[in-house]
C-alpha cells in the first residue's frame, strides 16, 4: 500500500471555523429603504389634506357597505359565470371536432382581442343592436332595454371576457395532466366521464387554482369599470359621495382601503385552496400554519452556519 | 365465436399501423388459462401494442381479438366489425386488469384511495365491501403500513406493486404487464418480480412484455418472440431462451445478455 507515497502529507490543523461574510452594502439598502417609508408615513400623518377626520367618517357608511356587496356579488357571479363557461370552453377546444374546436377558438380570439371596458358598453347598448330579442324563435319578444339593465350588462360583460381566459386556463390545467393517468383510469374501466371528474380535473386543479385566484383577484379590482355604467358598486359609490361633499382623495382612500382589504381576505382563500389541491404532489408531509411560519422565521438552522462547529 | 371459448386469450391476423408505420403485421396469438406468456423483443417489434390491443386502448386495424371467448373492443354487424359503444368496452376492460411501465398512480390519491376508486366506481361497490379485500391485496404486495401514503411518497417498486394491486381489486381474469420493472432502479426489481411470481404460482392468466429474462425462464409457460411486428418465435423458455432456432432471437438474446 506505498503506492502513492510520493504525496504531499496531510496537514493535521485544519479545524478554522468558518467566518461569517459580512454585507455591509445590505445595511445601506435597508436604511434607505426604512428612510423613504418613513418620510411617506411621515407626510401621510401630517399633511391635513388627507382627511383622514373624513375618511374615519364614510369608511364604514351604509352607502359604502352597499357598494361592496355589489362589488363582492359582482365578483362572485361573473367569476362564477366565467369558471363554468371556462370549462365548457376549454373541453371544446380539446374536442376532436374541428367546428366545435374553432368555435371555442373563435370565441376565446374575439373576447380576449377587445378591451373588456369596451364589451361592457357594447352590452349596455344592446337594445340599439338588437331591440326586440327573439333568438330567432316564434313568439319570443323581449324587449332588450328592459333585459339588458346595467347590472345585467356588467355582469355579461365581465363574465363573458372571464370565460375566454378562465378556458385558456382550465385548458392548460388538463393538458398538464400525465396522458398515463386517463390511460390508467380507461383500463379499470372507468368512462370518459368518471376519468375526466375522479381522476383528471383534480390532478388539473393544482394547475388551475393559482391563476384561477388571481383572476378572481383580478375580477374583484375589474369590477370598478361598470362604475361608467352607473351600477352602484364601491367606486361608483364612493363617486356619488365625492360628487356631493367633493373630498375626492378621501373618498378613493376609502375605496382604495376596502379593495385592499377585500383582495388581502380572497389571497388568503386562494393559498388555502392551494394547500388543499397539492395533496400528493410533493413527498414531504404538509407543514400546518405555525410549522410554517416558525419555518420562515428561522433563517438558518444552526448547523449551517458553521458557529457549532467552531464551538 | 366458440372457436374461442377454450383460450384466455385468442389473436387472429391482428393488424396495426400508425400512420405508414405498420406495428403489427398479422399477428396469432392463442393464451390459455392459468397461462404465464412472456413477450420479448427489441423495442419497435410491436409486443407493447399487441398488449394494449388485447384491451382495447389501441384500435385494431386488421383481425380480431377474443378475451374469455368475447371479442374485444368490436361486434360483427352487416359482415363488418363495428367498434362497440364506450360503456361496453368499459365494462370489458374491467376482465382484464393491466399494470404499466410507468405506473400511473393516481398522484391525488392515497395508495388505498388508488385501489378502491375502480370498484366503487365502476363495479358500484360498497366502501365496506372493497376495503377488506383491499387492504388483503396490500397485504398480499407487502404493502399493508403505506395504505394512507400518497404514491410520490413511494419508492418505484413500491408504487409498481401498489399499481398491481389495484389491478388485482378489479378481480380480472387476466393481467396484461407492460415492461413492469423497466423503469425501476435494478434493487427494486426483484420485490416487483416476486409479487408476480406469487401471483402466476395463484394461477392467474398473465402476459408479460418484459426485457427480464430471467424472471421469463423462471416464471413463464411459454416465451414469445417478436421482431417487426410479427411472431418470429414461440415455445418453452427453455427452448427459446435456450436453443434459439431462428437468427434474430439468437441476435436479440445475445444482445440482451
Amino acid at each position: 500500500m506505498r503506492t502513492r507515497s510520493a504525496a504531499p502529507p496531510v496537514p493535521t490543523d485544519v479545524d478554522f471555523p468558518v467566518a461569517n461574510k459580512q454585507h455591509p452594502w445590505r445595511w445601506v439598502s435597508g436604511a434607505f429603504i426604512l428612510f423613504v417609508l418613513g418620510m411617506l408615513v411621515y407626510s401621510a400623518i401630517t399633511n391635513p389634506r388627507f382627511r383622514w377626520d373624513v375618511i374615519g367618517l364614510y369608511f364604514r357608511d351604509t352607502s359604502i357597505a352597499q357598494g361592496i356587496q355589489v362589488t363582492l356579488m359582482l365578483t362572485v357571479v361573473c367569476m362564477l359565470l366565467g369558471i363554468v363557461l371556462g370549462v365548457v370552453l376549454a373541453v371544446m377546444r380539446l374536442s376532436v371536432n374541428p367546428v366545435v374546436r374553432g368555435a371555442a377558438g373563435l370565441y376565446v380570439f374575439f373576447f380576449r382581442g377587445t378591451p373588456v371596458l369596451v364589451q361592457l358598453l357594447l352590452w349596455y347598448n344592446l337594445a340599439a343592436l338588437y331591440p326586440d330579442i327573439t333568438f330567432g324563435i316564434p313568439g319570443v319578444h323581449l324587449n332588450a332595454n328592459e333585459i339588458v339593465t346595467p347590472l345585467m350588462a356588467a355582469i355579461l360583460g365581465l363574465g363573458l371576457n372571464e370565460a375566454a381566459y378562465m378556458s385558456e386556463i382550465v385548458r392548460a390545467g388538463i393538458l398538464s395532466v400525465d396522458q398515463g393517468q386517463s390511460e390508467a383510469a380507461g383500463a379499470l374501466g372507468l368512462n370518459r366521464l368518471q376519468t375526466m371528474v375522479k381522476v383528471v380535473l383534480p390532478q388539473a386543479m393544482r394547475v388551475i387554482i393559482p391563476p384561477t385566484g388571481n383572476e378572481t383577484i383580478g375580477m374583484l379590482k375589474q369590477t370598478s369599470l361598470v362604475s361608467v355604467l352607473a351600477v352602484s358598486e364601491l367606486l361608483y359609490s364612493t363617486q356619488v359621495i365625492y360628487a356631493k361633499n367633493f373630498q375626492v382623495i378621501p373618498m378613493l382612500i376609502v375605496a382604495s382601503l376596502w379593495y385592499i382589504i377585500m383582495t388581502t381576505v380572497f389571497t388568503l382563500g386562494q393559498s388555502w385552496l392551494e394547500n388543499r389541491f397539492s395533496r400528493g404532489s410533493t413527498r414531504h408531509v404538509q407543514l400546518s400554519w405555525g410549522e410554517r411560519i416558525r419555518k420562515a422565521m428561522r433563517i438558518h438552522a444552526p448547523e449551517a452556519t458553521g458557529k457549532r462547529a467552531a464551538a | 365465436m366458440n372457436q374461442a371459448t377454450e383460450a384466455m386469450v385468442l389473436a387472429k391476423q391482428v393488424r396495426k399501423h400508425f400512420g405508414s408505420l405498420q406495428v403489427l403485421q398479422g399477428v396469432d396469438l392463442e393464451v390459455q388459462r392459468g397461462e404465464v406468456v412472456c413477450l420479448i423483443g427489441a423495442s419497435g417489434s410491436g409486443k407493447s401494442t399487441l398488449l394494449r390491443c388485447i384491451n382495447h386502448l389501441e384500435q385494431l386495424d386488421g383481425g380480431r381479438i377474443w378475451v374469455d371467448g368475447q371479442v374485444v373492443g368490436y361486434e360483427l354487424r352487416g359482415g363488418k366489425l363495428h367498434e362497440k359503444s364506450y360503456a361496453e368496452i368499459c365494462r370489458d376492460r374491467t376482465q382484464t386488469g393491466m399494470v404499466f411501465q410507468h405506473f400511473n398512480l393516481f398522484a391525488h390519491m392515497t395508495v388505498l384511495e388508488n385501489i378502491m376508486l375502480a370498484p366503487k366506481t365502476v363495479l358500484g361497490e360498497k366502501h365496506a365491501t372493497v376495503l377488506p379485500r383491499a387492504m388483503a391485496l396490500l397485504e398480499r404486495v407487502g404493502l399493508a403500513d403505506k395504505a394512507k401514503s400518497y404514491p410520490r411518497q413511494l419508492s418505484g417498486g413500491q408504487q409498481q406493486r401498489v399499481a398491481i394491486a389495484r389491478a388485482l381489486c378489479m378481480e380480472p381474469k387476466l393481467m396484461l404487464f407492460d415492461e413492469p420493472t423497466s423503469a425501476l432502479d435494478p434493487e427494486l426489481v426483484g420485490d416487483v418480480l416476486a409479487v408476480m411470481r406469487d401471483l402466476a404460482a395463484s394461477g392467474m392468466t398473465m402476459i408479460v412484455v418484459t426485457h427480464e429474462m430471467g424472471f421469463a425462464r423462471e416464471v413463464a409457460d411459454r416465451v414469445v418472440f417478436m421482431h417487426g411486428g410479427q411472431i418470429v418465435e414461440q415455445g418453452p423458455p427453455e427452448q427459446v431462451l435456450g436453443d434459439p432456432q431462428h437468427e434474430r432471437t439468437r441476435a436479440f438474446l445475445s444482445a440482451v445478455r
